[in-house]
């Protein structure tokens, strides 16, 4: 996990890399305490997502055919980006 | 209603594709998903676009909706089967407008454009050409939409339930947290609401959770009482069409109605009460 600024937003973005080549087609979610959805957004055509995520730890999920699943758990700052590769 | 009545699977949508007298239909809140490439044989609605008045803070009206399925392609004897993104979130909202305005046979694809991908089915980006209709609407049905008056007598007899975040319902955020645009004036919610996050209703695949764990969610957890009239709302609108969607059409509850102003006008009104705090 990296941090790089990011102005008054706390953003949460990464990558989904299966065996180093991105996952194109699948889902990213975000979750807050308790498992409370917050957000989802497709994969990009480089396995990316982003959010705007509120100051605070997150559960992010990834869902990808083949039942493919992963989680990780994130922090997210005011100002920062925080970074995450997830690998399924 | 109930389940059968109202939610088809992906092996029925994908044996009907390109059959006369199906309208597949997607409808998403990033509208681009469907150019990206959508079930064959789908059109799209466009939620914003087509289906808001461009001026005032309202739907578009009976000839509106009229004139939108007849460019569609869409007769009052198809059977439509909508669909999209976000567990069927804004498929759910068409859901409710198509009711609204009397369309007798509509269907919701079980956990949208979601589970179709996940599953691994194919997606196209051909559009099909349908061929134009002359589609008649009925006046919106009253009986499935509630205005601001009717939900200020609401308070402390029926059920209300917001269906927001905890974080929105508390007053501490005005819109969920990926989108800061349209907000109220005051946080909060409506004195004697429950709070039930419409996505709870979704299993992560974007289905429907089971008839018995919907019914404990509404019932057993949050303590609505079914023996009463209920009207949901969210922001704008969208996520509570979700949540009538399950009350009353999947758990057949008779007297269910959407407040669509929700909290952006309830938030912005003089003088009504707000209530603060996580819900007890």
């Amino acid at each position: 996990m990296t941090k790089d600024a990011a102005g008054k937003e706390a953003i949460v973005e990464g990558r989904v890399l299966s065996d180093g080549t991105p996952v194109r087609s699948g889902y990213a979610r975000l979750l807050g305490t308790g498992d409370e959805f917050v957000a989802e957004v497709p994969l990009g055509e480089d396995g990316g997502f982003r959010f705007f995520a509120a100051p605070g730890e997150w559960t992010l999920r990834v869902l990808a055919p083949g039942g493919v699943r992963a989680e990780r758990t994130v922090s997210a700052d005011i100002g920062q980006i925080t970074s995450v590769e997830v690998l399924v | 209603m109930s389940r059968s009545d109202v939610l088809v699977d992906a092996d029925w949508v994908e044996a009907r594709i390109g059959e006369p007298g199906i309208a597949l239909v997607e409808v998403d809140e990033d509208t681009s998903a469907y150019d990206r490439g959508h079930i064959p044989g789908a059109i799209k609605i466009d939620w914003k676009k087509d289906l808001q008045d461009p001026v005032r803070r309202d739907f578009v009206d009976k000839a509106g909706f009229e004139a939108l399925l007849s460019e569609r392609g869409i007769s009052n004897d198809d059977t439509v089967v909508l669909y999209g993104g976000n567990n069927n979130w804004f498929a759910a909202y068409a859901y409710w407008y198509f009711k609204l305005y009397g369309h007798q046979n509509v269907l919701l694809l079980d956990g949208g454009r979601k589970k179709w991908e996940l599953d691994s089915r194919e997606l196209t980006t051909d559009v099909p050409a349908r061929e134009k209709t002359s589609y008649t609407a009925t006046e919106q049905d009253a009986s499935l939409r509630a205005l601001r008056d009717e939900v200020l007598a609401a308070i402390g007899k029926r059920n209300l339930v917001d269906v927001r975040s905890p974080d929105e319902f508390a007053g501490r955020l005005l819109a969920p947290a990926h989108l800061p645009q349209e907000q109220a004036q005051r946080g909060g919610h409506i004195p004697t609401a429950r709070n039930v996050p419409w996505s709870k209703a979704a299993n992560d695949d974007g289905t429907f959770r089971s008839d018995d764990e919907l019914e404990t969610l509404y019932k057993g957890e949050a303590g609505l009482d079914f023996g009463k009239d209920t009207i949901a709302y969210c922001r704008i609108g969208e996520r509570s069409a979700h949540t009538w969607f399950v009350l009353h059409e999947i758990l057949g509850q008779p007297n269910v109605k959407n407040y669509d102003g929700s909290w952006t006008e309830y938030g912005s009104l003089v003088g009504v009460p707000i209530e603060l705090g996580d819900a007890r």
